[in-house]
């Protein structure tokens, strides 16, 4: 049976697809272990509001293009009031400053994590 | 063919790749038997508890078998029902599908109804005659109410008589009723004692129906009978109300004869003090008090208080094992019931049963609330707060954090807050539902 060119692509996306998997058990097989971390269930309060995974669809701000030191800055602006607010002061101010880096983390690797 | 033979090219690649080659795995319907050895969690009730709690289970763990259980094809969601009031949406714009739920997260959605649940058979039973077996269930069941606390308010009254505390045809109802009554008429609301679904709520409610009498029946009064003797965001609701409908909206708290004992259906008369004090309205909306929905009551999950207590950290039932209790039906600490929290709550359930599944220790829950009211199209306030598990296991408001909007800001900070109202409402579905 010969392959022709036309089958080749199939067969490299089909392995392409093949490896995703392969990469995507590898990942199941993690998590099946994995602790949630503080950073990510914290995370998942903002999406409530900035949209899942911070992709908003409304007219509140998106924050899935921050990078984690401009959320850090831009949550200690608020808790601090250097930068103005309607509502996030009084949200940033229940968070200590080790709760901001976590999320802060978790947050600004959405990206590369494919988010 | 003439290259590569469909069976070939599977055989290359093995099932699951060829499968995922042509972009069908993710939410197959038929369960493989990896799939068939996953944990299983069934969902009861499809609100923004259930629906939320049975997308992030997905999320945290796609490999878990979840299924979601429902009576309706959709939700139409409290959160926006006041506003349908106000003639600022229609019915369409508040009602969620499962399509997401379905399609892009892997949910198994029912639309069935749930008769009982036997806890140590750990099966669910449907009406269609159906049966579901779950390592862990989660209800999410929203509230219903003591038809037994106001004489002469029963589920029949209520169609004459709207509540309007659960979206849907009541909502229609108390619309029809607004729409009907005469220039000059009085609407009489009567909200509940603590605790009950979306304490600012009534407010809320008493704003957008001013904000259609003012533009449609102007010489009109609301008059609201509290069985309590302050509610939510009060000073920002009573300094709106008197800028934006002066006049024309009365609050009475339960000390001065606010509390409604009794109800005369017919002539749309509620009577408090003991019976000496009537009020006769055009329109008469009376929110009853409360209690945990149905299904949680009759599987054993309720105090005699009618709501249920879980661990509030894992939500699981305090006194049901493997069952956890979300959403307005729970006690949960000092957490409002709102769509919010039900949100939350419905994340941090997720990620306990995940890490249970697991077998690691289940993430410290971390809660927001976050409550946009519209007191007119263009006057949004709001009220906010951050919820951690305290040293005795309870959820606590964090003490110097959240707080409602300011009280003398200027008039663009009210139109901000209607924008991020409208925003938050946008938000929250497609959180929950999409």
């Amino acid at each position: 049976m010969a392959i022709t060119w036309k089958h080749e692509k199939v067969v490299v996306a089909a392995l392409m697809g093949a490896v995703g998997l392969l990469s995507t058990a590898a990942q199941a097989q993690d998590s099946q272990t994995q602790v949630i971390s503080r950073g990510e269930v914290i995370a998942t309060t903002c999406y409530t509001c900035h949209g899942t995974y911070g992709a908003s669809p409304s007219s509140i701000p998106k924050i899935n293009d921050l990078s984690t030191e401009r959320m850090i800055s831009t949550l200690q602006g608020f808790r601090s009031g250097q930068r103005a607010s309607t509502i996030m002061s009084r949200h940033v101010s229940g968070y200590s400053d080790e709760e901001i880096v976590e999320v802060a983390t978790y947050i600004g690797n959405l990206q590369k994590r494919g988010k | 063919m003439a290259g590569i033979s469909r069976r070939e090219f599977v055989k290359l690649v093995g099932a699951s790749g060829a499968l995922s080659a042509f972009g069908l795995t993710g939410c197959e319907s038929a369960p493989t038997k990896a799939a068939k050895a996953a944990p299983r969690v069934v969902v009861i009730g499809g609100g923004f508890g259930g629906a939320t709690c049975a997308k992030y289970l997905r999320i945290y763990d796609p490999t878990l078998n979840v299924t979601m259980v429902e009576q309706n094809a959709g939700h139409i969601t409290c959160p926006g029902s006041n506003w349908v009031l106000g003639g600022l949406r229609n019915m369409e714009a508040i009602t969620q599908n499962y399509n997401a739920l379905r399609g892009k997260h892997g949910v198994n959605v029912v639309q069935d109804r749930v008769t009982s649940v036997d806890p140590g058979k750990r099966i669910v039973y449907l009406s269609s005659g159906k049966t579901l077996e779950y390592d862990r269930l989660v209800m999410s069941p929203g509230i219903d109410f003591r038809w037994d606390a106001i004489a002469g308010y029963d589920e029949a009254a209520s169609q004459v008589i709207p509540h309007a505390w659960k979206a849907g045809s009541q909502t229609v109802l108390l619309q029809k009723q607004l729409h009907d009554m005469p220039d000059g008429g009085t609407v009489i609301i009567c909200p509940p004692a603590m605790p009950f679904r979306c304490p600012p709520g009534p407010p809320e409610r008493a704003s957008m129906i001013a904000y259609y009498l003012k533009t449609n029946k102007p010489r009109s009064k609301i008059l609201i009978l509290d069985a309590k003797e302050e509610f939510s965001k009060q000073k920002l609701f009573m300094n709106a109300w008197n800028e934006l409908y002066p006049g024309m909206i009365e609050w009475v708290p339960a000390s001065k004869g606010g509390k409604i004992q009794r109800v005369d259906v017919a002539s749309r008369t509620v009577y408090s003090d003991e019976g000496l004090t009537t009020h006769k309205g055009d329109v008469v909306n009376i929110i009853p008090p409360q209690r945990a929905g149905e299904i949680a009551v009759s599987a054993g999950l309720a105090n005699q208080a009618g709501w249920c207590p879980v661990n509030q950290q894992t939500f699981e039932s305090t006194l049901v094992p493997n069952i956890h209790v979300i959403g307005d039906s729970a006690v949960a600490g000092a957490l409002p019931k709102s769509a919010h929290t039900a949100n939350n709550i419905a994340k941090m359930t997720a990620a306990a049963i995940v890490s249970i599944f697991r077998g690691v220790k289940p993430p410290l829950p971390s809660h927001v609330n976050t409550c946009y009211s519209l007191v007119g199209p263009e006057y949004g306030i709001s009220i906010a707060a951050i919820y951690k598990l305290g040293e005795d296991g309870m959820l606590q408001g964090v003490k110097g954090a959240g707080g409602v909007s300011p009280v003398d800001a200027p008039r663009q900070f009210r139109v901000q807050e209607a924008g991020y109202a409208q925003g938050w409402y946008v938000s929250i579905t497609a959180d929950s539902f999409g």
